[in-house]
């Protein structure tokens, strides 16, 4: 019989995981294989080239391009300091010379004779690559980085902004259906992960920022508070970028939703332990989902095998419906129809039965539904 | 490419290998004409763990094989080839935008001038441009460096000056590209390649310019060589040429596919442009052709056998549906839907539909508001291609005394909605609504076309594998395109100007396989019957300051064919204006669906 696949979100309270972390031109790698690396600790870095400073001096000195490599007093791969000339006119019978001091610090890198524009190329700048997550290192590829190992527990969020930090885990709110207001930040959750529980307010994310919380972390968030907080309206999902000073990730989605109820009891057993989270999300090519990651000190004892396959559709299995009329709402599998359903906007399309725990039923499109996998 | 007589292809096997899908379809010569006989579809395999994009051009064409029960792969894996009466095919042939199609660069000395002309070459060969870098274009020097650094194109086409102008501002811009040291996307061991296609006068220059930091320059004849006239063809053949050597070399299995295939792969968009030239072409008809997919929107036209192609990078109906929302405002698509909607809950639909992009709608009212949001994404995918399709900028105009009062200026759009006679859809969203009287609305209400224009879509994308095959045998192409490609959806009658409401806009008489007259209001629209298969004659008689092709007020007679929906009469009026106040726009919206039975109820759905 064919089988039926549809994705999900991962959260689990076990899974070998492992990181890439890898350079974006070639440098030097810090680390050995099996050495145990904290989240912070810097495992590779290297010198990206210098910003470059196009000057053009034909302009400045008001002379032909030509004429203004005979000018200059620095030659091509002379370093050059800030104020120091740079070129000098020959002048009328030695007198009226006109000087250009160098606006930019670094190295002539080229001048050209047919624009009179000089390149002058500032200062290495140094780029370093941290553990990013607690563990072991077990490869290392030379000049290029390293990849990091670790038993972690580890939650997929649908949707974030901010990238890479650490911090312990803090619980702001009592269940995963309270709202993340802004009462509920206290000063002492500077430095921490803060999870709260349905959908978080702006106010509450400002607060966090107040008492600099690495990030804050809920079910769902309104887009209007998510515009206000940007500044800006988001127009595709690609973030991890941004500068704002936490990392914010949603679990389940924008609006009026609650946190998963395993997700939120599997971060609050977790509660005051380190955890690494990326709120950078791509929703392209290379889906890229947010992460919250906690690293165990040893797997747990042998988990019972999981009861169904992975991505697969099953009679029994807990879903999400990622779609209205039941948007958010979660259930379990109750009937996979063969035949395709015509739906009530028209079009003619593949569905499942869903139970939800009130006991009432819906069809919905395959399409629709998001599995809880574990 | 093959040397095969054209008359002696008779079996002919295409695949266009997409990001996610390959689809495969096969043409056979049956009863003296080209058809398309069977097609296959396979998902992609460029990425890991497969890595090899022929194993999924094999599983489609399989699958074509089992439908045709015609052996098509060989025991060696290979497709067979030439034909025998029970297997293979005379010529296999394909497009690909696998891995993200092709994504350059372009930069030139003047933003309006051979900036622009660069950007028609690239857009034209099939490029996603991911940035236009022009002396003129406001940013600062050092602006344009780190951008440039940030970027990681495929190649860079680098344009300016005319042919025996000056040659200083083309070289300073190669030099702030070549500092940049751009990297590729694919591989370090890959040089970056740059063509060159400006002031012949410059080439010295810029050689020495790219002579160092592992560029691989090519130059070819400046695509502007005097501001009159644009070259794009060698840089264009260029940007093929690099495709298919480079970027494609550097995708897994590439190498293997490109021996199998009877033509050049070519990229699926520049393929796509072919098709519709050689349309245009060959029926001496102007075309506009759109492909609105999740997160592009690519709008193609040929207007007096001049092609432009634009792609509006973050017009899309689901990972760039916030963008369209927001470029577009709520309250504009909004209009479209004939019933209140909570803008804030539709805030966060939106952008739930941008993070959980493969969803559908499952109520009436969720298909309403995403074909409202289709509407305003083919509309300002439009307006930019409107902008982008003119003649040159930077020409002299030689003037006369007639003109004294004229304010046409050079750079003047050329597409012109009274002169377009047939409009194709592909796209998710209009190729997959459950009626295609919705496909039908959607054009109409976007590109609001006037005077008479034929109304089609693409029955299931297959508009990449004839523009390749167009290269090869431009017959069976047209044949495939008019007969199996395309599905008619009909005509529309559109009157341009403003009638007034309520009072005549025009007058019609159909003759021929159906015959109906009557006269339509301002603000009514029609829709009269008219089949698949069916033609006829209208006459059209137009009120005052109303234009259907021949002026305001005249007379008009075409030819019309019907479609899957029929013949449509629209007294609207252009440009299109709706009521502001929004009861007076919903009650309008809802008589202009109920007139063309745009949301019916109990008919036969469409699968998706």
């Amino acid at each position: 019989m064919a089988k039926a696949y549809t994705p999900g979100l991962l959260v689990t309270r076990h899974k070998k995981h492992r990181i890439m972390r890898r350079l974006p031109i070639a440098g030097d790698v810090q680390v050995k294989v099996g050495d145990t690396v904290a989240a912070d600790d810097i495992v590779a870095e290297t010198n990206l080239p210098g910003d470059v400073h196009p000057v053009n001096l034909a302009n400045s000195m008001s002379l032909p391009p030509a004429d203004v490599v005979g000018c200059m007093l620095k030659s091509e791969g002379d370093p050059i300091a800030l104020n120091e000339p740079l070129a000098q006119t020959k002048g009328l019978f030695g007198m009226f010379k006109n000087t250009v001091n160098s606006r930019y610090e670094g190295t002539v890198e080229t001048v050209s004779p047919v624009t009179g524009q000089v390149i002058i190329r500032g200062a290495p700048l140094p780029v370093q690559v941290r553990a990013y997550m607690s563990g072991t290192v077990v490869d290392v590829r030379e000049h290029e980085g390293c990849e990091v190992e670790a038993d972690v527990a580890y939650v997929q969020g649908i949707f974030g902004v901010g990238g890479e930090t650490q911090g312990c885990i803090k619980l702001a709110c009592t269940s995963h259906d309270q709202e993340l207001t802004k009462d509920r930040i206290t000063d002492d959750m500077e430095g921490s992960i803060i999870i709260g529980g349905a959908r978080m307010t702006v106010d509450a994310i400002r607060r966090a920022l107040e008492v600099k919380a690495a990030a804050i972390i809920s079910g769902g968030i309104d887009d209007q508070d998510l515009k206000e907080l940007l500044g800006y309206d988001l127009g595709v999902a690609i973030t991890g970028r941004e500068n704002l000073g936490i990392t914010v990730i949603v679990t389940e989605g924008f609006g009026e939703i609650s946190m998963a109820e395993r997700t939120y009891e599997m971060l609050k057993e977790f509660e005051g332990r380190e955890a690494s989270v990326n709120g950078a999300t791509q929703i392209r090519a290379g889906v890229m989902r947010p992460e919250i990651i906690v690293p165990l000190d040893a797997p747990p004892a042998a988990a019972a095998e999981g009861k169904f396959e992975e991505g697969q559709l099953e009679i029994g299995r807990m879903l999400r419906v990622i779609r209205d009329p039941w948007f958010g709402m979660i259930g379990q599998v109750s009937g996979l129809p063969a035949e395709p359903h015509v739906l009530g906007s028209g079009s003619k399309a593949r569905v499942l039965e869903v139970t939800f725990p009130s006991g009432e039923k819906a069809v919905v499109p395959r399409a629709n539904v998001e599995l809880i996998e574990e | 490419m093959t040397n095969l007589d054209p008359d002696k292809i008779k079996v002919i096997l295409a695949t266009d290998c997409g990001s996610t899908t390959t689809k495969a379809i096969l043409i056979q010569y049956v009863d003296g004409e080209y058809r398309q006989t069977h097609r296959g579809e396979a998902p992609t395999t460029v990425e890991k763990p497969f890595a090899d994009v022929t194993m999924g051009v094999v599983n489609s064409v399989t699958e074509i094989a089992e439908l045709a029960g015609r052996r098509l792969v060989g025991d060696d894996g290979r497709i067979i080839s030439p034909a025998t009466d029970t297997e293979g095919c005379d010529i296999y042939i394909s497009t690909s935008s696998a891995g993200g199609g092709l994504q350059m660069m372009v930069a030139g000395v003047i933003a309006e001038m051979t900036a622009a002309s660069a950007k028609r070459a690239a857009l034209g060969a099939g490029s996603i441009v991911m940035d236009v870098i022009a002396a003129n274009d406001g940013r600062r020097p050092h602006d344009q460096i780190q951008r440039i650094r940030d970027l990681r194109p495929d190649m860079i086409l680098i344009s300016g000056g005319t042919d025996g102008g000056t040659a200083d501002k083309v070289v300073q811009i190669s030099e702030l590209v070549a500092p940049a040291k751009p990297q590729p996307r694919f591989g370090s061991d890959y040089s970056m390649p740059i063509i060159y296609a400006g002031n012949k006068d410059a080439r010295e220059s810029v050689s020495e310019v790219f002579s160092e930091g592992g560029f691989d320059l090519q130059i070819v004849d400046n695509l502007r060589p005097v501001l009159e006239r644009e070259n794009l063809g060698p840089a264009r053949d260029k940007i093929h040429d690099i495709f298919l050597e480079h970027v494609m070399a550097q995708a897994p299995g590439y190498d293997k596919l490109m021996g199998w295939t009877g033509a050049p792969i070519m990229p699926t968009p520049g393929a796509v442009g072919d098709i519709l030239q050689t349309v245009a072409r060959l029926q001496d008809i102007n075309v506009v052709g759109v492909d609105i997919g999740g997160a592009t929107t690519d709008v193609f036209s040929v207007f007096d056998e001049t092609f432009n192609r634009t792609v509006s990078a973050n017009l899309g109906m689901s990972y760039s549906i916030s963008n369209v929302c927001a470029e577009a405002t709520m309250p504009n698509v909004l209009r479209w839907v004939p019933f209140d909607m909570n803008e804030r809950e539709l805030r966060n639909h939106v952008k739930n539909k941008m993070i959980r992009p493969t969803t559908i709608p499952q109520t009436r009212e969720a298909l309403m508001f995403e074909q409202a949001v289709a509407r305003e994404a083919l509309r300002l995918a439009y307006k930019q291609h409107k902008e982008f399709a003119t003649t040159l900028k930077g020409v002299q105009q030689q003037r006369t005394v007639g003109d004294t009062f004229s304010q046409q200026t050079s750079g003047k759009t050329i597409v012109d909605n009274m002169a377009l006679d047939l409009l194709v859809a592909s796209g998710g969203v209009l190729s997959h609504a459950p009626r295609m009287h919705q496909t039908a609305m959607m054009l109409i209400d976007a590109f609001e076309p006037e005077g008479v224009t034929m109304l089609a879509k693409d029955s299931i994308f297959m508009m990449p594998h004839l523009g390749v095959l167009s290269s090869v045998h431009p017959k069976a192409a047209e044949q495939v395109f008019d007969r199996d490609c395309l599905v008619y959806l009909g005509t529309c009658v559109c009157a341009a100007g403003q009638p007034k409401p309520g009072k005549t806009c025009f007058k019609y008489e159909l003759t021929g396989d159906r015959t109906a007259s009557g006269e339509i209001v301002g603000g009514q629209m029609e829709l009269l019957p008219l089949a698949e298969g069916e033609s006829g004659t209208i006459t059209l008689s137009p009120s005052r300051g109303i234009d259907l092709g021949e002026g305001p007020g005249k007379k008009v007679q075409r030819s019309v064919r019907g479609g899957t929906v029929g013949l449509i009469l629209d007294g609207r009026g252009r440009p299109l204006e709706l009521p502001e106040e929004r009861a007076a726009c919903q009650s309008t919206v809802q008589g202009w669906l109920d007139a063309l039975d745009v949301y019916a109820e109990d008919k036969e759905p469409m699968a998706v």
